[in-house]
């Protein structure tokens, strides 16, 4: 069997993970540079699609053109969008169902951004082995719905990868503890990712890992967190600022570039805070700089009741599985938001002891998707996993009301049949609306797609059709159909309600090789340029620091070096641009020494004064 | 495998004690056997062949691990009935609260037309508790005695058994059902609301 991989596809972060043969164990590929961590961030520039840390780089200078967070979109109708987009900066095509980005002067699907990632980690797994690679397991969020799944699933088809398996996230993670530290017992996996909350109940027997219930939040996330906090610190600006916003006219809420300033730096304070006791934020906006001390408990006050929110899910996963907080033997936490001292607390509260967190909360799926590929490459033969299906799943009936063929939290692979049959003579065509949700009615519930059932002619009532809804290990829906008195299949068309249709998808699989190639030289190009500025930025605020301290020789080659670089980093030479930041690098470090030192004797300096003082009082 | 009924799956006899603990066992010996992570390698039929197999054994493993589960399934079971069609009986008031219900049913038209004043929130409360508890008797007499009756039950005697059997599902499903809607008019979250609660099936 072919190689198979493990990604880990998260709103704010993406993995890639494999089984070294040699230790059993799983490890994460890192990037050229040794980083672990991709940032799921995808630009779209005149001269093509960026991904990654370079993507990144650019959030706050192209806010409209460069998306992130889009897993919080996959799967997703206008409808179900509607609060999250009056936060984002980049520009919805107006619509129905399935949502559209307008970035970069074209339009994309969030499976197709998606893509992006997944095939930025493919390369880097390519490079890793040095072998083409065509299988992955994926991992999506424990509640994400039907149609969410099947975006995952085509997304690794548009970016070339056969998805075999889709993995539930807090699932995987358990995996990646039960190779390495977990005993025997139930555990519960707390995931707080960065637009996901999940939660997750498991006994663990014999190398099974049963999950027994499963809930959780596909809206609440380290984003929403950051939100209240940039919300917050915008009302702060106003006060603090009005005298400067009201001078230059300026409304922040309403500038894109200073909004994504903000929630950048809010998102940095937020991480700072969790270590530290109090944090100093410093953004610079047009006309001002706005600076001020934050501290955990001014934090925490703004997002508890987010972290709250969270205990809900815990309550009703225990209730499903038919436990009580007592009943946990291991709690685990899994995402980068779990590293918050109140989501601890408040953990730990709940479930009366502390929680697990030995492996990196960041990598601990991404193994653990590893694992599974592992399992399913005949690697790993003694484990198991058997994992549930979030939401129950139902056909409307009369009235508008769902009848629930199978119930949340039932243990897949899981099929369900009914009967069917017609009401009018001659009927040969038989609806069915699917729909996934707790709500009793169908209104209230999401609706997955429209199934229509072709059948020879018969009088009413006559046919018998046999329909079977099959939930596969990936959690997602199958529906074969039967005529029993003809034994013949049904032909079956599905209309999905919030996903893309075959041909959409096979579309996007052709223009994906038609841009690969140019993606790849933009991509190099736009890095290139991206490593110039902040070269020059770095040399321009040197040469004005440190004018007086070298010589009026090596400031002009400092100066002619910049002036080259500038010239170079206008055109499209990538390699022009590579040397001509080389070459500035070069001249300006001997400049960069002298600062280093000046900086230290001053630290110093200043050091001594306040020792000083210090003794007097 | 795919045409064997819950009990066979796991190599029981149609009996409603069960051990579960060896059930377990059996089931996760059975999933591993059958379940798709293991059979990647197989050709599509085959493929789709064990996805199936691996549903049932998860269904009945379902079934069969919930004590009233086990005997609803049994009653379809020993009726012939193959779908889940009518699987729930048709809730019953038990002839004994019948006098209660009709003041709990009055109340609760009362609290949709305005709000509960305090006194009859109280009693409703209190008639809520006292319905839990009937309820939790109502499935332990299905668990444990009446699930003793059938399996120590002679051919002949079967068909009063089951008429028991199918009573006091009915009882249970109308005692829950009011419990949910006592919840819903005290304004409370009942969790296990949608389980169970099926609704006539819309025929096309």
């Amino acid at each position: 069997m072919s190689r198979i991989i493990g990604i880990d596809l998260g709103t704010t972060n993406s993995l890639v993970a494999y089984v070294d043969e040699a230790t059993g164990l799983p490890r994460v590929i890192p990037d050229a540079e040794g980083r672990p961590l991709l940032p799921s961030v995808v630009a779209f520039t005149p001269d093509g699609i960026v991904v990654g840390e370079a993507a990144r780089r650019q959030l706050a200078r192209r806010p409209a053109d460069t998306v992130y967070s889009v897993k919080r979109l996959m799967g997703r109708g206008h409808e179900d969008v509607k609060d999250e987009m009056r936060f984002l900066p980049f520009r919805i095509v107006p619509g129905e169902g399935l949502v559209k980005l307008a970035v970069g002067g074209r339009e994309v699907t969030p499976p197709e951004v998606s893509a992006a990632v997944l095939k930025a980690l493919k390369e880097r797994a390519e490079r890793h082995f040095g072998e083409p690679i065509e299988k992955a397991v994926v991992t999506v969020p424990a509640y994400f719905n039907d149609a969410q799944r099947q975006a995952t699933k085509d997304a690794g088809r548009i970016a070339g990868l056969d998805v075999v398996r889709i993995v539930n996230e807090p699932t995987a993670a358990s995996l990646a503890y039960g190779l390495q530290r977990l005993s025997e017992g139930v555990i519960a996996v707390y995931d707080l990712g960065g637009g996901t909350f999940d939660v997750s109940i498991l006994r663990v027997k014999g190398g099974v890992f049963e999950v027994l219930a499963t809930n959780g939040d596909t809206h609440l996330g380290g984003d929403d967190l950051d939100r209240v906090l940039a919300l917050w610190l915008l009302e702060d600006i106003a006060v603090r600022h009005h005298a400067e916003l009201d001078r230059d006219c300026v409304d922040l809420a309403r500038d894109p570039e200073a909004m994504q300033e903000l929630r950048l730096a809010a998102e940095a304070a937020k991480i700072r805070l969790s270590s530290e006791e109090r944090t100093t934020l410093t953004i610079p906006f047009a006309g001002f700089t706005y600076r001020r001390d934050i501290t955990r408990a001014e934090l925490e006050r703004l997002v508890e009741p987010l972290v709250t929110r969270t205990l809900g899910p815990c309550r009703r996963a225990l209730g499903d599985a038919g436990l009580t907080p007592a009943d946990i033997d291991e709690i685990v936490l899994v995402g980068g938001s779990t590293r918050v001292p109140l989501v601890r607390r408040r953990v730990q509260e709940l479930f009366g002891k502390a929680p697990h967190s030995q492996l990196n909360p960041d990598e601990v799926v991404a193994l653990g998707a590893a694992v599974q590929a592992h399992i399913l490459a005949g690697g790993f033969t003694n484990m198991l996993l058997l994992d549930v299906t979030p939401l129950s799943l139902g056909i409307e009936s009369l009235g508008g009301i769902v009848n629930v063929l199978i119930p949340r939290n039932t243990t897949i692979p899981t099929s369900a049949r009914e009967m069917f049959t017609t009401s009018v003579d001659g009927q040969t065509l038989v609806d069915l609306h699917v729909v996934q949700g707790e709500r009793e009615l169908v209104k209230d519930c999401r609706s997955l797609g429209r199934f229509e059932l072709r059948i020879d002619p018969m009088p009413a009532g006559m046919p018998k059709i046999e329909v079977t809804f099959l939930i596969d290990a990936n959690g997602i829906l199958q529906v074969q159909a039967k005529e029993q008195r003809s034994g013949k299949a049904a032909s079956i068309e599905v209309k999905p309600t919030y996903g893309l249709s075959e041909t959409e998808v096979e579309q996007m699989i052709e223009d994906s090789f038609t841009y690969a190639e140019a993606d790849v030289a933009t991509r190099m190009l736009i890095e290139a340029r991206n490593e110039a500025d902040t070269v020059l930025v770095h040399a321009g605020r040197a040469l004005k620091q440190g004018a007086d301290l070298v010589p009026a020789e090596e400031r002009a080659a400092i100066e002619a070096a910049v002036a080259a670089l500038r010239a170079a980093r206008g055109g499209d030479d990538r390699e022009r641009i590579h040397e001509a930041t080389t070459a500035v690098n070069r001249a300006t470090e001997h400049l960069a020494e002298v600062l280093m030192d000046a900086a230290l004797k001053g630290a110093l300096g200043s050091r001594r004064a306040t020792e000083i003082l210090g003794e007097r009082t | 495998m795919l045409k064997q009924d819950y009990f066979s799956v796991f190599g029981l006899p149609r009996k409603l004690a069960i051990d579960t603990a060896e059930l377990q066992r059996r089931f996760y010996a059975l999933a591993r056997e059958h379940h798709p992570d293991f059979h990647q390698a197989a050709p599509p039929e085959e493929l789709a062949r064990v996805e199936a197999t691996s549903a049932l054994v998860n269904t009945a493993y379902r079934t069969l691990r919930d004590p009233i589960a086990r005997v609803d399934y049994l009653v379809r079971l020993e009726e012939g009935r193959t779908t889940r069609e009518g699987a729930a009986e048709k809730p019953k008031a038990p002839p004994a609260l019948l006098q209660e219900m009709f003041e709990i049913q009055e109340a609760l038209a009362e609290a949709k037309t305005g709000a509960l004043d305090a006194a009859t929130r109280a009693r409703l409360s209190a008639q809520r508790e006292g319905l839990r508890a009937r309820l939790k008797d109502e499935e332990a007499r299905l668990g444990a005695s009446l699930s003793a009756r059938w399996d120590g039950a002679a051919p002949a005697e079967r068909p009063a058994v089951l008429a028991a059997l199918k009573e006091a599902l009915a009882t249970r499903a109308y005692l829950r059902t009011v419990i949910d809607d006592l919840a819903e008019a005290l304004g409370e979250d009942e969790p296990s609301r949608r389980e169970d609660k099926r609704v006539a099936h819309h025929r096309h």
